[in-house]
């Protein structure tokens, strides 16, 4: 049907999401095993799972903007922090007297500012239909105003590039102000349950996860629908060409906008997954180097092709955990390094090795 | 009192009044483009010093002149990518260019081949012409576009007519450079423009491939106007058409090649004092 329609031609993009449904059902059963069992899978890893499917969604994402469209943003991380805050704030409120200072609608750090009500801005993040709307809303309506600014005055290449970086930066050091009423540097964190449900407990990991990984599926299938369509090959000649794109009459700035829009509410759904998996947002998350670790991410696994992005974000984000517990000291090095090394061997990423063998063999 | 009455002017419609694309052209006087009186100056340098141009429909024009004697700023201006300081450029007698943006002048009729080839480079000639085809092209309609068979058969008609039937599935970039400057007047054809502005098609070609190209020109006017910017002068002769001659912004001369070639202040632009 539909989604046979879309992969047509995907090769990487059918294996991608075999091996993704196939993991959503290993994982549970692998929990459920008792835990002397060789393949055992504890619940701690299977949250750590769920947070690398979130990051390959936030790849992903930045690969339509980046790999298809040519935008390069360095500014993506500020948008999956937006989402998670979004998240953060439903947590928030459901954390209701069970906070240290017994306060039934202020959070904590409001208390301890001694704040007497709710800012206007937090109303309604009791509900958990409205948090999950301003997933989508905020980090889009950002993106909107920010992309309408930016691509009328035509802005483009490495200064879109920079404006993005200072927009996250700007962010940042807005969110570490207590004033913000957003919790400060310490940001929002002690959550007890989603949706009744309590985050501690194993069955509401297993949840989570299978939903990071539902996500990323049901991403990575808009976003190869978006590219296949004649939309995505106009992308792809904006990329290109962006002036010849113009005379031929396509308004490249309305395009521009509504990829770049589209981008930022899949960040924001990989963000508001991510802070119940880890438990905390905080203004780190806005830190510019997150973004262009994303990218880094990205150009690793491939640009331009969907299925590298999430490849890469889960490969180089295996290998984090991997380094910082063993050699802690060593990692940005690492990273470092093998950016260069697939910078000057592999320019098109690790799915670049696939697709060379894929076309010598056709 | 007197400016007041300014405003009252019957004769007179206000500005924001005149709509500013009037659907469908009026060629009812035979002129598909106007440019009157128009001057742009970067810094200081007059690139357009008082052009007056004016193209009829369905003619095959060609335009020369040395280099910097603003042939190019003149495309940038007619297609909106420049703004002149001075005058007025009209698309048939209703639509004012001056006032469009570069999609809009588009979509209204008017196709425009740079003077470096450029395709898309990672698209299939196919797909190339595909994105150029004339029809709606908001964000959404694109989104969900699907080609129709009337469109396919054209597409087909049009690759047939720049000879590359048999390259539809390759990519653009694959191609060679006059098979490039083909594909791109394919491009332009499938926009179904009513004005063809076509930037030194010749560059870069065979002498074989240079007859195809006076072919294919000369084959478009009358449906089309074309006009064709060009260095080479056994290319415009062969064009066989009417020529203006344009000299530091200004028309220096216009008429056949030969009441050209054979005008004295051409001839001193050309060979110096």
């Amino acid at each position: 049907m539909f989604v046979f329609k879309i992969l047509k031609g995907d090769r990487g993009g059918q294996l991608f999401l075999l091996v993704l449904l196939a993991v959503m059902v290993a994982v549970p059963v692998m929990n459920s095993l008792p835990a002397d069992n060789p393949l055992y899978l504890s619940t701690y890893t299977v949250t750590l799972l769920g947070k690398y499917l979130t990051y390959a969604l936030l790849a992903v994402a930045v690969d339509l903007v980046w790999g298809y469209l040519g935008i390069l943003s360095l500014g993506h991380a500020a948008f999956f922090a937006l989402g998670g805050y979004a998240m953060g704030m439903y947590l928030m409120r459901q954390i209701g007297e069970r906070g240290v200072y017994g306060n039934p609608v202020l959070p904590d750090f409001m208390v301890f500012l001694n704040w007497q009500e709710l800012p206007w801005f937090w109303l309604g993040f009791d509900q958990f239909w409205f948090a999950a709307l301003m997933v989508f809303v905020v980090p889009g309506v950002l993106a909107f105003v920010f992309g309408w600014l930016a691509f009328r005055s035509r802005v483009t290449g490495v200064y879109l590039s920079i404006i993005t970086q200072a927009l996250t930066y700007a962010l940042m050091l807005a969110f570490f102000r207590n004033e913000m009423g957003f919790g400060g540097n310490n940001g929002l964190t002690d959550f007890k349950d989603i949706l009744g449900y309590s985050l501690q407990a194993d069955s509401t990991r297993i949840a989570l996860f299978l939903a990071s990984a539902a996500a990323l599926g049901l991403g990575y299938l808009a976003c190869r629908g978006l590219v296949k369509s004649r939309l995505g090959r106009v992308a792809v000649a904006i990329r290109d060409t962006e002036d010849r794109t113009r005379f031929i009459g396509y308004k490249v700035e309305h395009v521009k906008l509504a990829i770049f829009t589209f981008s930022a509410m899949l960040a924001g759904v990989a963000g508001a997954l991510y802070v119940p998996q880890v438990g905390i947002i905080n203004p780190g998350e806005f830190a510019p180097l997150n973004s262009i670790e994303v990218v880094i991410w990205v150009a690793m696994g491939g640009r331009a092709t969907l299925y590298g992005a999430v490849l890469g974000a889960i490969g180089v984000n295996y290998a984090k955990t991997w380094f910082t517990a063993a050699f802690p000291e060593v990692w940005l090095f690492a990273l470092g390094g093998l950016f260069v090394l697939v910078t000057l061997l592999l320019p098109r990423g690790i799915a670049g090795l696939w697709r060379r063998k894929e076309e010598s063999a056709s | 009192m007197s400016a007041v009455q300014e405003f009252f002017r019957r004769d007179r419609v206000f500005d924001f009044m005149v709509p500013k694309v009037v659907d469908g052209l009026d060629l009812s006087h035979g002129t598909v483009l106007y440019m009157e009186d128009v001057s742009v100056a970067f810094d200081g340098f007059k690139a357009i010093n008082n052009l007056n141009f004016y193209v009829n429909a369905g003619e095959l024009r060609c335009l020369i002149g040395p280099n910097g004697a603003g042939k190019t700023t003149m495309m940038d201006i007619i297609t909106g990518k420049t703004r002149p300081d001075v005058g007025t450029c009209w698309f048939g007698s209703r639509m004012n260019l001056l006032q469009m943006s570069e999609p809009e002048i588009a979509q209204a009729g008017i196709g425009r081949k740079f003077q470096k080839p450029t395709v898309f480079e990672y698209h299939t000639v196919f797909e190339n012409l595909e994105l150029s085809m004339a029809g709606p092209k908001g964000v959404w309609r694109t989104l969900r576009a699907r080609l129709s068979t009337a469109e396919h058969e054209r597409i087909d008609e049009v690759l047939t007519l720049i000879g590359l039937g048999d390259e539809a599935k390759r990519i653009a970039g694959a191609l060679s450079h006059g098979q490039k400057q083909w594909l791109e007047i394919g491009m332009l054809l499938m926009q179904n423009p009513l004005l063809l502005l076509v930037d030194e098609p010749a560059a870069g070609m065979t002498h074989q491939e240079m007859d195809r190209t006076v072919e294919l020109l000369t084959s478009l006017a009358g449906e089309h106007s074309v006009v064709v910017v060009e260095h080479d002068m056994d290319f415009v002769r062969a064009l066989n058409s009417r020529v203006t001659v344009l000299h530091q912004g200004t028309v220096l001369a216009e008429g056949s090649m030969d009441q050209v070639q054979n005008d004295p202040k051409v001839v001193e632009v050309y060979l110096g004092e």
